[in-house]
């Protein structure tokens, strides 16, 4: 790999992993000089190889700057510091200090996914921070997933910084007694993560698949790690694994959307699905049944080919279960959708209309859907209502074929 | 907005009924209930199953019952939200338990802790 290729790709995966020590070691009141320190050495790393050459152990390599950047950092305060108190540490003292050892590299950046997904900070704060902090995205990389300036972004940043510091969050991970508790707000950061590059609203491809893969990146770290590795978990990376089983069937050479009836099935990935049954059987243990739980398993229909009713009963009936644990309007709608396909559309059609969701474009596409057929009429009525509430070209397209058809 | 409990009285469906029978009732209610949930309208419910069941009367008396074969029965609850009896009322006219002649089921509104009620 060249200089410019081995950066970014260096800067993805290691950037995280330095702020997470040092942000630790340091302590969050001086995340920015944690983030100036690993900033920093990548700058160092891009001027140095650009003529020396890439060195045997990039990454290696960057440690060690890192460490000696931070050594500095630690010394010039503890040189302003001595005039207060004489103590002055030796070298030796830092060298322990800071440690990029693998095993605190791991816990560092587990600690601080706790301390980001704290139930303090604004969720859309929390998926910046995570992007920023956790996957290593550049400023540029986060606006573009949020379709937000980069001020918008760095000053949505700055306030989830000021908070943390504030609310006096700790880098640590919470005792057993609130895990649960805890860990619930983290797999709610990670599937908000998750579903910001599945359903994203930008363009770029290759963007969005990387913020699918990163959040099971930090779903698979809280699995491995035994303290975190619990079922809602496991049904969450399978939850991801049977939605990603689908990410190339899914949009077009354009970008365009493909609606699940549409895909070319023989494009769904059948080792993500494997994967997927993996974790889902994974999470089988212990005796609470998550949102995540059902979730996957109605992902898991959805991995099945066959147009059956007996597919669509259980996705209803996951359905029903999951709406009386965990209510929300998307669910409402895919349940009424299983109802007509389980029970009949002139049933879901009744349902569908005690849902009005009237601010929600795909209530009217889904009326749109079920009236198509049966009141032709109706359908264009619903989904011409659906037209004035899309926010995406490729959507308009999609909805504008359907009503150019019903007038067939 | 208020929480209501319908509390559904009907014989012992196990008594009555074919396994295939129970099976759609099954599916009937989970079906109803989920369309209460789908409007964010739900709050929580159980059926009660008849086996086991005892009465405990004054001085500690302890009898088997109550009996299923009575339609007075209770059978199971559900624990709604709506704005009014009536949109509870409303819910509860959905219940498949009301298939069957002489069953019933009972709208209460429940008790808040204001101190008032």
């Amino acid at each position: 790999m060249q200089t410019q290729e081995l950066i970014p790709h260096l800067f993805r995966t290691e950037y995280s992993k330095i702020i997470s020590v040092l942000c630790r070691r340091f302590g969050f009141d001086q995340m920015e000089t944690a983030e100036d320190i690993a900033s920093d050495t990548f700058l160092t790393a891009a001027q140095a190889w650009s003529y020396k050459g890439i060195p045997s152990n990039p990454t290696a390599w960057l440690y060690n700057v890192a460490k000696n950047k931070a050594k500095n950092h630690l010394q010039r305060n503890t040189i302003f510091e001595s005039k207060v108190s004489p103590e002055i540490k030796t070298d030796d003292a830092y060298e322990q200090d800071i440690d990029l050892s693998p095993k605190n590299i791991t816990d560092s950046q587990l600690q601080m996914m706790f301390a980001i997904c704290h139930p303090a900070i604004q969720p859309e704060a929390q998926i910046g921070l995570s992007l920023r902090i956790l996957c290593g995205f550049g400023i540029d990389e986060v606006a573009e997933a949020f379709l937000a300036s980069k001020e918008t972004i760095n000053k949505r940043l700055f306030r989830a910084k000021e908070k943390i510091r504030n609310e006096n969050i700790k880098i640590e991970m919470p005792d057993l007694a609130e895990m649960d508790n805890r860990l619930e707000n983290v797999l709610t950061t990670i599937y908000l993560l998750f579903s910001e590059g599945y359903y994203s609203v930008s363009q770029n491809q290759v963007l969005r698949k990387d913020l699918c893969f990163e959040a099971m990146r930090l779903c698979h770290m809280l699995i491995e790690n035994e303290s975190t590795n619990k079922p809602p978990v496991n049904a969450l990376l399978s939850l991801m694994y049977f939605h990603a089983s689908r990410f190339e069937a899914r949009t077009d050479q354009n970008g365009g959307l493909i609606l699940y009836d549409d895909q070319d099935t023989n494009l769904w990935n059948q080792d993500l699905v494997a994967k997927g049954a993996w974790y889902l059987n994974q999470a089988t243990t212990g005796n609470r049944l998550s949102k995540y739980h059902l979730e996957a398993s109605i992902a898991y229909w959805h991995t099945q080919k066959t147009d059956t009713k007996e597919k669509w009963e259980n996705i209803l009936q996951l359905y029903n279960r999951l709406l009386q644990i965990a209510y929300s309007p998307v669910a409402a709608l895919n349940r009424t959708f299983a109802l007509a396909k389980a029970n009949s559309p002139r049933e879901a059609i009744i349902e569908a209309e005690k849902l009005q969701l009237t601010g929600n474009q795909f209530y009217y596409t889904l009326l749109g859907e079920l009236y198509t057929g049966i009141d032709n009429k109706q359908a264009k009525f619903n989904f011409q209502n659906a037209l004035t509430l899309i926010k995406t070209p490729a959507d308009t397209a999609i909805i504008q074929s359907k009503i150019d058809k019903l007038q067939d | 907005m208020d929480e209501f409990v319908l509390i559904f009285r009907h014989e012992d469906g196990n008594k009555v009924a074919s396994p295939e029978q129970i099976q759609i009732w099954m599916k009937q209610t989970m079906d109803w209930i989920g369309g209460i949930a789908a409007q964010n309208k739900f709050v929580s419910g159980t059926g009660l199953p008849f086996a086991d069941a005892k009465i405990v009367g004054h001085g500690g008396v302890v009898t088997n019952g109550p009996f299923g074969e009575i339609k007075e029965t209770i059978g199971g609850f559900i624990t709604v939200k709506a704005d009014s009896v009536e949109e509870a009322v409303e819910f509860a006219k959905g219940c498949p338990v009301l298939q069957g002649d002489g069953n019933t089921v009972e709208v209460r509104k429940i008790a808040k802790n204001d101190g008032v009620h």
